[in-house]
């Protein structure tokens, strides 16, 4: 079956396998899409493919008890196998005390999540996208090795108490990395976003060879602390890594950024400067999602796979913890009604183009890229990694000279505190991420890195 | 390319994953499922021959096929409950080809012969396909075919056959176990993998091998609410090439260390280990905070297989040396003209590090590769000096060699095998030598057990690392614990500040069970061998901080 079900077709599917139920209660999971991909280095071709698949996944619960079976094919004898099969390990499965009983019909935000252009790359689209990076890099004697994957696919739920939520989407990323000849310079660009007719490779690759080319005479100085200009692809894993961190359980339990002394949470106080504002919005235009989490998007692993609805909800605001986000038991234990991690967020951010940004800083680095970030201290939230692929010194709103990259040793939480000035946001791993100018950055050892 | 379901574990506490979330192949099924038998040689043989057939007619210079069914088993606790329990199977066929001197691969799910006949059309197609755009044709080097072959991890105990009750059981023992000791919270996982991997080539190879591997693992989290604080400690096992008989806790493969504190060889008490790391956690809470400085560093090999993997492991994969894997996990300052040197000085004299695939309980270690090449060991670092690389059949070519180094590896039949790491190992001293003998000699240092936080710059010069236990060293005795402790160095001059390595009765494994690579990510399970080594003035921070 390579097509994209309609709304209807993953409903008749779904009631199909529910009126097969003899569970107390049952969830169908349907998922299905086409991936591709075209992946290049050293000026070739190096690897592409593309498939489609699909899957069926029937969750069935006795008491509290629960199993789950998938299968991807849909014809009636497999939908009832997979149905009796879960119900099999339900009944063999130990109870789960913090099973929570499903949810019934839920009403969920419709967002433009799909593009037909993204819906309708072939592998002569891709050929073309990876020709038009490789190519000017090849003319300039530079070496590109690239990275492009779509998707275009379908998700639906259902249970046995009435929900049931359908979404479309598709989404493309591109990455691209272009190195000197003499593998002294090199450079970045990530781009993603639903609809492919935004993405120019050409472009992107035309910005990695600028900072491959302007990188090649590196200039090592002395690690400590720097104000810095963080691009959005510099920044993002940080934020990521601490929303991630902002889970209810654990700061109530004592073990998060968010747990208080002397025991309780953080929520309603002031962590950040009084300009960080950041929230999630499933409608937003820039980076739409699921209004239940499924079908793309979700790269924050989080979603409504519970069935929760995804709403507009603020994070922090003026820098305060305005919310965490639960688990259903979770919610219910504490008598809250508890919201599901999001599947992207939005930072607000100023009016400044990065430009303008370099422009007004009297000394400091501007960096494309972190890289191998990894938690140090999930106490303080302080993570390690190193700059990549384009690190610049600035001095009297201008780019000098390139510098040898760094490793840093820093924490989010104080990075927002130490916050100077916001760009644009633009659109970064599925988020809204603005450049930021950050003082004090702690940069703690040197690599010779290129 | 395929979907892949993923479980996410943030607040799971897997601290000790090596991503952040582990991959689930296939179709999820009932744990009675996976025991069923795949389907025999000889049909798969057939079906083998068809796809062999087929691309021959169509042009086809060299093919390779595999009929895969990959099995996984996941249970994942914690305190008093079982939080999932995954079954799943994934079963099909990836077919590749050379045609026109270009690599083609098309995989699919439909094992039957028209299935695999229309599959191996595509990998022809698309090989010839890319061919119009190739600039480099593909040099294999040459395999003699081997013909019928049939291998398997030599395990004891086959963990699916080991009812879940009883897994379950264990878990609930080791948590139960872990909170009486103190633990604020406590989660429990474990992992079973069994490949049954089917693959036949126009060398005239048939070769039949059932891969088995297992991992159990922990963290435990000691909490003081009124300072505000948590520490954690995660399991110090191993991920092994092993069957159930890993949990076995013999007495005769712990080994003593300083302290009380015990290391695991080739079987593992993850109950005695809860115990040990609950204790420890809560003495984490009040550890002296590290003043930064040199020390001399006294590295576990629980400790010390994560700084290999690292630094030695990735930086000779041959595909990064050449730049394949730039845009993603780098490239690697180990470069071909400093290998052409043979004098380029890795590490001290003291520093043998060998490549393997052959050696018993490991992760890296089965009969033949992804692409039918006998398994070996070779050196890669002797005496200190950068020997060789780790290479397939289509790159050995570029070192002067005429036979791969069997480094082929593809995590699922729909994956594309690439050039992947075997086990990397660091030979034990010559001389005799225990860690409490080389704790005696060292002034100012820190000992240094379990994997912790890490990271290393995209052509693995710049690491810093972390670990589960640091306890301080002063004229020669362990006088306590410290926390906050992260060492930075590069590569080069970390191992040529080897000093001393413990000899072979020290001697134990690491491994890595879900190592990322390559776009889209596959995942391979790969251990590194070492004994406890010491490293001289190595350049220690503190990471401690206030929010």
């Amino acid at each position: 079956m390579n097509k994209i079900l309609t709304k209807e077709e993953a409903k008749k599917i779904i009631d199909k396998v529910l009126a097969f139920s003899k569970a107390d209660e049952m969830s169908v999971a349907l998922n299905g899409g086409r991936t591709g991909n075209i992946r290049y280095a050293r000026n070739s071709v190096s690897t592409s493919g593309e498939s489609y698949d699909q899957s069926l996944a029937v969750t069935a619960v006795f008491g509290k008890r629960s199993g789950t079976a998938t299968i991807n094919e849909f014809d009636d004898a497999s939908l009832e196998k997979t149905v009796r099969r879960a119900e099999e390990i339900a009944r063999l499965a130990p109870e789960n005390p913090e099973y929570m009983p499903m949810l019934g019909p839920q009403t969920y935000i419709e967002a433009p999540t799909f593009a037909d252009s993204t819906a309708n790359i072939d592998p002569d689209y891709r050929a073309k996208a990876a020709f038009d990076s490789i190519d000017p890099c090849s003319k300039k004697g530079l070496t590109a090795a690239g990275y492009m994957e779509d998707s275009a696919g379908y998700s639906a739920m259902g249970n046995s108490k009435g929900l049931f939520g359908f979404n479309k989407s598709t989404s493309v990323d591109f990455s691209i990395t272009v190195r000197t000849a003499d593998g002294l310079g090199s450079g970045y660009a990530i781009r993603d976003f639903n609809d492919v007719s935004k993405l120019s490779t050409k472009q992107a690759t035309e910005i990695a060879m600028q900072k491959a080319l302007a990188s090649s005479t590196a200039k090592a100085l002395e690690p400590g602390k720097y104000t810095v200009i963080l691009e959005p692809a510099a920044s993002i894993d940080l934020l990521q890594n601490m929303m991630r961190s902002m889970d209810a359980r654990n700061a109530d339990e004592g073990r998060s950024f968010l747990s208080k002394k002397g025991g309780g949470t953080r929520l309603g106080e002031k962590l950040f400067d009084e300009r960080v504002n950041i929230y999630s919005d499933p409608s937003n235009i820039e980076i739409p999602t699921s209004g239940f989490g499924g079908g793309g998007g979700g790269r924050m692993g989080g979603g409504g796979s519970d069935g929760r609805p995804q709403e507009k909800i603020s994070w922090i605001e003026n820098g305060v913890v305005k919310n965490v986000y639960y688990s259903r038991f979770w919610a219910d234990k504490k008598g809250v009604k508890g919201v599901p991690p999001p599947s992207g967020f939005i930072m607000a951010g100023g009016t400044e183009s990065l430009a303008d940004l370099i422009k007004g800083t009297e000394k400091g680095i501007l960096v494309t890229r972190m890289w191998y970030i990894r938690a140090v201290d999930p106490q303080t939230l302080l993570y390690t990694g190193l700059t990549r692929d384009g690190t610049f010194y600035i001095e009297k709103g201008q780019i000098k000279f390139p510098v040898k990259n760094f490793r840093f040793n820093e924490s989010p939480i104080i990075m927002l505190n130490n916050l100077e000035a916001m760009g644009v946001p633009t659109r970064i791993g599925g988020c809204l991420v603005p450049p930021l100018k950050i003082r004090d950055f702690t940069f703690s050892s040197l690599s010779d890195a290129v | 390319m395929k979907r892949r379901d993923f479980i996410q574990l943030s607040g799971m506490g897997l601290g000790a994953m090596m991503g952040s979330s582990i991959p689930v192949l296939g179709n999820m099924v009932s744990a009675e499922h996976l025991l069923e038998p795949g389907a025999d040689i000889a049909t798969k043989k057939r079906l083998a021959d068809i796809a062999l057939n087929a691309t021959k007619s169509r042009g086809a210079t060299y093919t390779d096929v595999r009929i895969g069914r990959y099995l996984q088993q996941f249970v994942f606790t914690r305190e008093t409950k079982v939080q999932n329990i995954t079954n799943a199977e994934s079963y099909g066929v990836g077919i590749r080809v050379i045609a026109n001197g270009t690599w083609g691969f098309a995989a699919t799910s439909d094992v039957t012969p028209e299935g695999i006949a229309k599959c191996a059309e595509t990998a022809v197609a698309i090989a010839k396909a890319n061919a119009k755009i190739q600039k480099e044709p593909v040099i294999l080097a040459p395999q003699k075919g081997v013909g019928e072959i049939v291998w398997k991890t030599p395990i004891v105990k086959n963990a699916f056959e080991v009812p879940i009750k009883e897994k379950i059981d264990l878990l609930m023992n080791v948590n139960g176990e872990a909170m009486k000791n103190g633990a604020g919270f406590v989660t429990s996982n474990l992992f079973f993998v069994n490949e049954q991997k089917y693959f036949a080539s126009s060398d005239g190879s048939y070769i039949d091998q059932d891969v088995h591997r297992i991992w159990p693992t922990f963290t435990v989290t000691a909490v003081d609410k009124a300072a505000g604080k948590f520490k954690t400690r995660d399991a110090i096992s191993s991920p092994m090439g092993m069957g159930y008989e890993y949990l076995d806790g013999l007495a005769s493969e712990k080994i003593s260390a300083p302290n009380g504190l015990i290391g695991y060889r080739n079987s593992y008490d993850m109950v005695e280990d809860a115990i040990m790391a609950s204790k420890q956690a809560q003495q984490k809470l009040t550890a002296k905070t590290v003043p930064a400085g040199k020390y001399d560093l006294v590295l576990d090999p629980n400790h010390l297989g994560l700084t290999i993997h690292e630094s030695v492991g990735h930086p000779t994969e041959l595909d990064r040396v050449l730049g394949y894997e730039a845009n993603y996990a780098g490239t690697s300052f180990a470069t071909l003209d400093k290998w052409k040197t043979k004098a380029f000085n890795y590490g001290s004299k003291h520093v043998n590090i060998v490549a393997d695939k052959t050696q018993p309980y490991t992760l890296g270690t089965v009969g033949y590769d992804d692409e039918g090449v006998p398994c070996k060991e070779w050196d890669l670092i002797k005496d200190g000096i950068l020997v060789n690389y780790q290479a397939t059949r289509d790159q050995v070519n570029i070192l002067g060699e005429n036979a791969s180094h069997g480094c082929c590896y593809a995590d699922n039949w729909n994956s594309v095998q690439f050039q992947r790491m075997p086990n990397v190992s660091l030979k034990a001293g010559k001389d005799k030598l225990s860690v409490f003998d080389m704790i005696k000699g060292v002034e100012k240092g820190i000992y240094i057990i379990g994997r912790g936080s890490y990271s290393i710059d995209q052509q693995r010069y710049n690491f810093q690392f972390g670990g589960q236990l640091f306890y301080e060293i002063k004229n020669g005795e362990l006088v306590g614990m410290l926390d906050d402790v992260a060492y930075q160095s590069n590569t080069q001059e970390f191992w040529n500040s080897c000093v001393q390595i413990c000899d072979k009765d020290d001697y134990r494994t690491f491994g890595s069970f879900f190592d990322g690579k390559g776009q889209p990510s596959q995942v391979s399970a790969v251990s590194h061998g070492s004994a406890t080594t010491r490293f001289n003035g190595v350049n220690v921070i503190n990471t401690g901080r206030k929010i």
